[in-house]
């Protein structure tokens, strides 16, 4: 680019304000609850107040009486027609409606439908089931021994033992410990949680059965891979389904799988004929959809005596609820989780998953994570801490002594990832500066000498995400890759379609902002489109900060497509030899005559008006882009706690993240994203948790009891940014959506550790809530 | 499946037929005159009866604020307001930030501060911060989140919705330095 021509308007690299504000700002959304369709009818589901029953009757009659209720859907409904069951996406089955025992609590047992929203929950209230309660298991430790309930009777395997996963090298590993100098092991369980995105899920299923078309308005981040599962679980024609993802109000990954209340609208649509509304309560969302974590894990970590980290081995646990209805890749039933060796040389690592049945609901899926990243780097960022405190050496110094050097890229990790790019210690030594790491030191030191407790947290993570090159991954069979198709119109205006869908990460704005780059068309001229499977191109869909790296990759080869075609009609309006042109400061220019130019938008319009001859009209491509790799974002951020000695209260007083996500395309949307994925790092870290008492009662499952924290608990976040491009991305772009949700908890539990050093406290499982400080405080002798 | 021999009816309301309360208000500025089941929450009326859909519903627990509307004045939550207790009053919805065509302070603020991602919390985010603004157009920091409190956000952490709040409280402020200014 030369220095002295004007950029691109809503280029790469400018804080555009983004175009998908102005209808929310306005209350001009369009989320699926604000859709009304011509003869809707409404649809509630009643919910099993057991963890683990066989329904022995369910009572019809009264909620038939009710005024507006039109039908009851049970589980013997679905059988005879073979949708009692539906598949996850893990290779596993889960039930749409029971037809003989629930097995957790609030799982669907019954439909109902009619003519309002409120006449269904009337309905709902008025069904009675009579239940004959079962033997109930909550604890995957307890699931696995000898002689426990088996919980998935309809599976050949009696047994609650769902798979068993491993990767790396057991043996060299295992030498590597038994020759170790130093070794740590923690016990660490990261809980349950829950996504909830502030809009819950809901669509509208309408079988609209004289034209044979199904159409489904549905709360989905990946409407094309729903539109085929349809098609494949059902036998319709593909063309005639249209899934519809409209405004998405948060998604996070709770979006993903395919929940009961969705099959069920469609089946009483079928039945009806009427498009049918399903809207599910907070509590219904927080209590049956799919959770998050839930991971059981031993880490054991070698070291040499000077604190080079040698070899890491890591056994765990997940619960997996009453299926595996997780949504990692096939060939990942862990996810991610072996990006574990982290930031880190580990020259060997053997990792372990066993998963397990409860009576819980299903799930394993992200909390605004890429397939487990978030466990692996709580776990690795724990025991770096664990190991600093064993050696009594400052944790940022036994990062820097460990760190993968950014001559050393690409890396290739124990465990077989070859990480792109990164620059880990200048990631570190910014945060380090900014929050004046020394000082913090000295501050500590004093106030330690004063009995105050003062902490001061680092988490160095490294990410995986965009997902992802189709020799290794998939969501049952279908490969990942995704798409862009662009259209430039005879204007010069542009209209962009996406198998991607934006859940409010700014789609619209941010792939306008790499088109206008690659076209010289200002990103105001740009339509962005996604989430209509009539209309996009096909494509995976939006989770695993795996946007940019796919789509938005696709975008910017669909555009240089474009750009071919275009030098030639350039060439031919220059009267040139088309090799004589060159694409040079957003305009086609002849080569050592770069007056002699014809921008996009001259080009466009000769594409419908005065093309060359032979050539076919119009200017658009297509592009399905196969990542050839993983991207690798990485940070390292620093958080400081004050802990109240009378009451255990953890303040953030500051916290500082430093993220490195590549080629940066609208700084403004960067932040944004971060300072969200900080706050949704900081919940599981010190207040959300979904527990279950013994009989598998919910406790968290309303908005009373479920801390999503308010303005109140979130800190002010302070960002600043490294770019280290992605060698492999067309434009170097990494992803940025989750990044600070897998690497702010550790940060923020090894800055509570850090405070209680006196105590003596190696670990404190999350969330870090108040009384376990208290108990701490006043059960142990600090040594000041 | 079981059914009934009713006819399906194309749902009008949120309810199904029950005896009904007449409520006259005025949202936005505009008479309204309805028949309401007594039951019927002012969030579902808004939505379902009016059409207002730019006021949203997050949880059902009275936690979220997503459904936060202004009743004379002040915000409620309408989630646990029924809709013929504001008969007679006056309810403005994010549909009635704008004025004249124009955007309110709190609208533009929020644009350009990158106060929204999802969108979803934002009406209710809006309509607590106006009517904050309304009594202090010069609030701090902690003002601000005090004030926002009972409105949830999953996707901005915040930060940027306090700056937006404040640069609101400074056009505003600007817009009418004598008075004081009123959002």
């Amino acid at each position: 680019m030369s220095a002295d021509v004007p950029r691109v308007k809503g280029g790469l690299g400018q804080s555009i304000l983004r175009k998908e504000d102005q209808r929310f700002i306005r209350g001009k959304g369009n989320y699926v609850d604000d859709i009304k369709l011509p003869g809707m009818l409404y649809l509630d589901i009643a919910r099993s107040p057991y963890a683990h029953a066989k329904i022995t009757a369910i009572h019809t009659e009264n909620t038939l009486k009710v005024p507006g209720v039109l039908a009851v859907v049970t589980g013997k409904d679905l059988e005879a027609a073979g949708l009692a069951w539906m598949p996850t996406l893990m290779s596993d089955k889960q039930m749409v409606l029971p037809t003989d025992t629930v097995m957790y609590q609030a799982q669907e047992v019954a439909a109902v439908v009619a003519d309002s929203r409120y006449a269904a929950a009337d309905g709902v209230a008025a069904l009675e089931v009579d239940y004959d309660p079962l033997p109930v298991v909550v604890d995957p430790f307890k699931a696995l021994e000898p002689g426990a309930p088996v919980i998935r009777t309809d599976r050949k395997e009696k047994s609650n033992h769902i798979w068993h996963w491993e990767t790396g090298d057991r043996a060299g590993t295992d030498a590597a410990f038994d020759g170790a100098e130093v070794q740590v092991a923690q016990d660490l369980y990261i809980p349950r949680i829950h996504v909830s995105s502030m809009e819950t899920c809901g669509c509208i299923a309408h079988m609209d059965s004289v034209n044979g078309r199904f159409t489904i308005y549905m709360t989905t981040q990946a409407p094309h891979a729903i539109r085929t599962v349809i098609a494949l679980v059902t036998g319709l024609p593909e063309q005639n389904i249209r899934v519809v993802s409209p405004d998405i109000g948060g998604g996070f990954g709770g979006k993903v799988p395919v929940y009961p209340g969705y099959v069920l609208a469609a089946v009483a649509s079928i039945k009806t004929g009427h498009p049918v509304k399903w809207i599910e309560d907070r509590s219904e969302n927080l209590q049956a959809d799919s959770f998050a974590r839930d991971y059981h894990i031993h880490a054991e970590l070698a070291a040499s005596n000077d604190g080079k980290v040698a070899a890491l081995r890591v056994k765990t646990l997940a619960d997996h609820g009453y299926t595996d209805a997780a949504a990692n890749p096939s060939k990942f039933p862990a996810g991610l989780f072996h990006i574990i060796t982290g930031s880190y040389p580990f020259a060997k690592a053997f990792v372990e998953v066993d998963a397990a049945y409860t009576n819980k609901p299903p799930g394993g899926i992200a909390y605004r994570c890429s397939f487990r990243v978030t466990e692996a780097v709580y776990t690795i960022e724990r025991m770096m801490d664990i190991l600093a405190h064993r050696l009594k050496v400052d944790p940022a110094e036994l990062r820097l002594k460990n760190f993968i050097p950014p001559e050393a890229f690409p890396f290739t990790s124990a465990l077989g990832w070859t990480y792109d790019s990164g620059n880990y210690a200048g990631a570190l030594r910014k945060a380090m500066e900014i929050i004046d790491y020394a000082g913090l030191r000295r501050e500590q030191k004093e106030k330690r000498g004063r009995g105050e407790l003062m902490g001061i947290g680092i988490s160095s993570f490294t990410e995986i995400v965009g997902a992802g090159p189709s020799s290794t991954f998939d969501i049952l069979g279908i490969k990942m890759f995704d798409s862009a198709e662009v259209r430039i119109h005879p204007t010069g205006k542009v209209i962009a379609r996406f198998g991607t869908k934006s859940q409010g990460q700014g789609h619209e704005t941010t792939y306008a902002q790499i088109l206008a780059e690659e076209l010289g068309i200002p990103a105001d001229d740009i339509r962005v489109e996604e989430g209509d499977t009539d209309t996009a191109p096909y494509g995976l869909g939006t989770y695993a900060s795996r946007s940019t790296p796919t789509a938005g990759a696709a975008a910017s080869m669909a555009a240089r497509k474009i750009r071919d075609k275009a030098r030639r009609i350039a060439a031919h309006l220059l009267e040139v030899n088309p090799d004589d042109v060159e694409w040079k400061d957003y305009a086609f220019r002849v080569k050592g005559v770069p007056a002699k130019s014809k921008t996009m938008q001259e080009v466009a319009f000769a594409a419908y008006t005065n093309h060359p001859p032979g050539m076919e009209a119009g200017l658009e491509a297509v592009d399905y882009y196969d990542p050839p790799n993983m991207t690798y974002p990485f940070g390292s951020y620093i958080c400081v706690v004050d802990i109240d000695p009378e009451t255990g209260q953890v303040k953030v007083r500051r916290f500082v993240a430093v993220d490195d996500c590549g080629t940066i395309i609208n700084p403004m949307i960067v932040d944004g994203q971060i300072h969200g994925g900080l706050t949704m790092g900081l919940a599981p870290a010190l207040y959300e948790e979904i527990q279950y008492d013994e009989s598998g009662n919910i406790h968290g499952g309303t908005f009373m009891d479920y801390l999503v924290p308010t303005a109140i608990e979130t800190p002010h976040w302070e960002t600043a940014k490294t770019v280290t491009p992605s060698p492999h991305h067309p434009i170097g772009a990494k992803g940025v959506g989750e990044s600070a949700t897998v690497g702010a908890p550790p940060a923020v539990v090894n800055a509570i550790v850090d405070a209680l050093q006196p105590y003596g406290v190696e670990h404190i499982d999350i969330p870090v809530h108040p009384w376990k400080i208290w108990q701490i405080l006043h059960t142990r002798t600090p040594t000041f | 499946m079981s059914a009934s021999a009713r006819p399906v009816a194309p749902a009008a309301s949120v309810t199904s037929g029950g005896r009904s309360m007449r409520v006259e208000l005025t949202v936005n500025g505009a008479p309204v005159v309805a028949e309401v089941e007594p039951r019927t929450l002012l969030v579902h009326f808004l939505r379902e009866v009016l059409g207002l859909t730019g006021t949203h519903i997050g949880c059902d627990t009275s936690n979220c604020g997503a459904c936060t509307v202004h009743l004379d004045g002040k915000p409620v939550k309408s989630c646990t307001v029924l809709a013929v207790q504001v008969s007679g009053r006056q309810v403005r919805t994010v549909e009635g930030l704008e004025i004249g065509g124009k955007l309110s302070p709190v609208q533009e603020a929020f644009v350009e501060a990158h106060g929204l991602q999802c969108g979803f919390c934002t009406p209710g985010m809006m309509m607590t911060a106006t009517e904050l603004l309304s009594r202090n157009p010069n609030p701090s920091e902690p003002e601000v989140r005090d004030a926002i409190r009972g409105n949830l956000c999953r996707c901005t952490g915040y930060v940027n919705i306090v700056k937006a709040i404040q640069l609101a409280g400074a056009k505003i402020r600007s817009a009418a330095p004598s008075s004081g200014g009123k959002a």
